[in-house]
């Protein structure tokens, strides 16, 4: 981590008047009706209608507890891609992003925020998790059970680009996971499994969004790697036309949101941005995270609506890959596992 | 009048064949937007365009155009007077420059101004240091917009002012006319069908572009989008009615841009450059 003593120290200041602008909320609420503010959240594709009710419940909590207008503006696009254009100069408050590496992105190459940020809040800053599953059309008629089924001649498979989504990482990391724990699995053999499944993929949307509405919508390919909460929503949004497919193994997906810090002190906006991001830890926003079919911290949360939640085993990014670092070095990168099988 | 010639039994089959092709590549999905944005009824056309990220998206999209189309137009005019009116050197490459935005992608229309006003690009940081916004905002879309439509004016008045030659100015000038007196009462009279032909097209595709402009946008939705953006958002978001409404709005304005187009080139064709001329 570099260390910026003038960064620092500006953050120091800026974290004590975050403090005394706490303590002097109530007084000051009732003293005057504040000037009404605005967040902005950029956020990946499949949160849209997450963050339309969390920025709502939100924005009535604040106006309770505080007295003033909250705006929270909403940006979405596959994970990678939305990064980019914070590392561009998009004036994020808050990124709520599909995976940390991501982020780390921003923190290295734009330093908009410390190298420390997972450790600020709980759960390594993700305050749901989810999955990623099938979906397929109803009935199930190419019988795909599990990720063998794949790569079967004739079955196409629906994912978006893992280099600028979120989700699609997800995808090949899960899809690599269950190939190197088959009986005699190898980096080399998962590799092959890998090519083969991409050679089943007619075409690589930017986002989760953009293949969700591929499949569903446009009728493309017999079966879609997704987020499981996109395809929970598929299902509310497209009526019976299809079924939910959970393999015998994926991957735990830890979506993660960070403050942006340099951003925050240039809007003058860090108190109210790190209430936000608390307030996604709070029952009410749990609450939401489960209706909307994301995995709740929250155990009530999660034992209100576990139910559609199948467990199955899932690797873990850092047990499986060795952090997000290294997996995106050895798959993502310029000229990584990605790149090479799907140029062959 | 055009010559044409009559090569029975061909003549016919081509005319259908162009029918056919205009037909479905053209009117057919055309059709479908209009189809799918009524699919519902009237109201649940209208509701999602009322919605302020809706309304919102219609005005940036027409500030963006009122802020782009005048520039481009005294640009083009601009062009048009030095390459028409003036010998000097390395004018070809000039004329090449002008059409380049025509050949380039826009995303790269939009990128070239992300390298060079983004956090990252070569004046992000003074840019940051006072405050300026240019990328994700109102002035990097108009940008953006201004460098893809930046030929559409200048390519309409260069041929017709070569065309028409510069005997009258000259004899205005004789007759003591100042440069401003002779601009205003000889050439802009003389070019002004030709002038709101190009402004009228630069106006449709500056309204309708999406490539450049979804680069340098960040799509904030009900700040940086503009309509063309607002559709994809909404397909996006399952608001599927809402995307083909907002959709149709926009080719309600290439109709009525082809309307205005026909009649100028029907009552106007003379003064138009000598490529319309029909």
């Amino acid at each position: 981590m570099t260390f910026d003593p003038t960064l620092s120290r500006r953050r120091l200041i800026a974290a004590g008047a975050a403090v005394a602008g706490a303590a002097a909320l109530p007084g000051l609420a009732q003293a005057q009706a504040r000037k009404p503010l605005t967040l902005l959240n950029v956020s990946y594709d499949p949160t849209r209608e997450l963050y339309k009710d969390v920025n709502a419940a939100f924005g009535a909590f604040w106006r309770k507890r505080t007295g003033q207008t909250l705006t929270i503006n909403q940006s979405h696009g596959g994970s990678g891609k939305q990064a980019r254009a914070v590392i561009d100069g998009l004036e994020a408050d808050v990124v709520t992003l599909a995976l940390a590496y991501d982020i780390d992105e921003i923190a290295t190459r734009a330093k908009l925020l410390p190298a420390n940020w997972q450790s600020r809040l709980r759960n390594n800053s993700a305050p749901y998790t989810s999955t990623i599953v099938f979906l397929v059309r109803k009935g199930n008629p190419k019988a795909i059970r599990d990720w063998s089924d794949l790569i079967k001649p004739g079955v196409q498979v629906i994912t978006p680009n893992p280099k600028t989504s979120g989700g699609a990482r997800w995808n090949y990391l899960a899809a690599y996971a269950w190939a190197v724990k088959q009986p005699g699995g190898t980096p080399a053999k998962a590799e092959a499994y890998l090519s083969a499944l991409f050679k089943n993929v007619p075409v690589l949307d930017t986002g989760a969004r953009g293949s969700t509405t591929t499949f569903a919508e446009r009728g493309l390919g017999d079966v879609l790697l997704a987020w499981e909460n996109e395809a929970y929503l598929s299902l509310e949004e497209f009526g019976p036309k299809f079924d939910i497919v959970y393999p015998s193994l994926s991957i735990l997906a830890e979506p993660t949101v960070a403050l942006v810090d340099k951003n925050v002190d240039r809007h003058g906006t860090r108190l109210a941005a790190t209430g936000y991001l608390n307030f996604l830890y709070s029952p009410l926003a749990q609450d939401l995270i489960g209706k909307h079919h994301f995995r709740p911290r929250d155990p009530k949360a999660l034992a209100k609506y576990g139910a559609k939640f199948r467990k199955l085993p899932l690797v873990t990014i850092d047990g499986q890959f060795g952090g997000w670092q290294k997996a995106q070095a050895t798959h993502f990168a310029d000229g990584g596992v990605f790149d090479r099988i799907y140029k062959s | 009048m055009n010559p044409s010639i009559r090569l029975p039994g061909i003549a016919p089959l081509f005319v259908a064949l162009t029918l056919a092709i205009l037909g479905v590549l053209i009117v057919f999905p055309l059709g479908v937007v209009f189809q799918q944005a009524f699919s519902k009824g009237f109201a649940a056309y209208l509701e999602p365009l009322t919605q302020p990220d809706a309304l919102h998206a219609i005005r940036l999209t027409l500030i963006v155009a009122a802020i782009s189309v005048p520039l481009n137009a005294v640009f083009g005019v601009a062009a048009a007077w030095a390459v028409a009116r003036f010998e000097f050197k390395g004018k070809s490459l000039l004329v090449t420059f002008i059409d380049l935005p025509f050949s380039m992608s826009p995303v790269v229309s939009g990128l070239v101004w992300v390298l060079l006003f983004g956090a990252q690009g070569w004046f992000g940081p003074w840019l940051q240091e006072h405050n300026v916004k240019i990328i994700f905002a109102t002035s990097g879309l108009v940008l953006a917009t201004v460098l893809v439509t930046l030929p559409f004016v200048a390519r309409e008045l260069i041929p017709l002012m070569q065309d028409q030659g510069a005997d009258e100015e000259a004899a205005a000038l004789t007759l003591g006319a100042g440069g401003f007196t002779t601009f205003w009462r000889v050439t802009l009279p003389n070019i002004k069908w030709a002038l709101l032909y190009g402004v009228l097209l630069c106006n449709a595709r500056a309204m309708g572009e999406f490539g450049a402009v979804s680069v340098v946008s960040g799509s904030v939705r009900g700040l940086t989008t503009t309509l063309p953006l607002h559709v994809e958002v909404l397909y996006n978001d399952y608001e599927f009615v809402g995307a083909f409404a907002a959709a149709s709005i926009l080719a309600s304005l290439g109709l009525v841009t082809l309307v205005i187009k026909t009649f100028l080139e029907w009552r106007h064709s003379g003064e138009l450059s000598a490529g319309r001329r029909h």
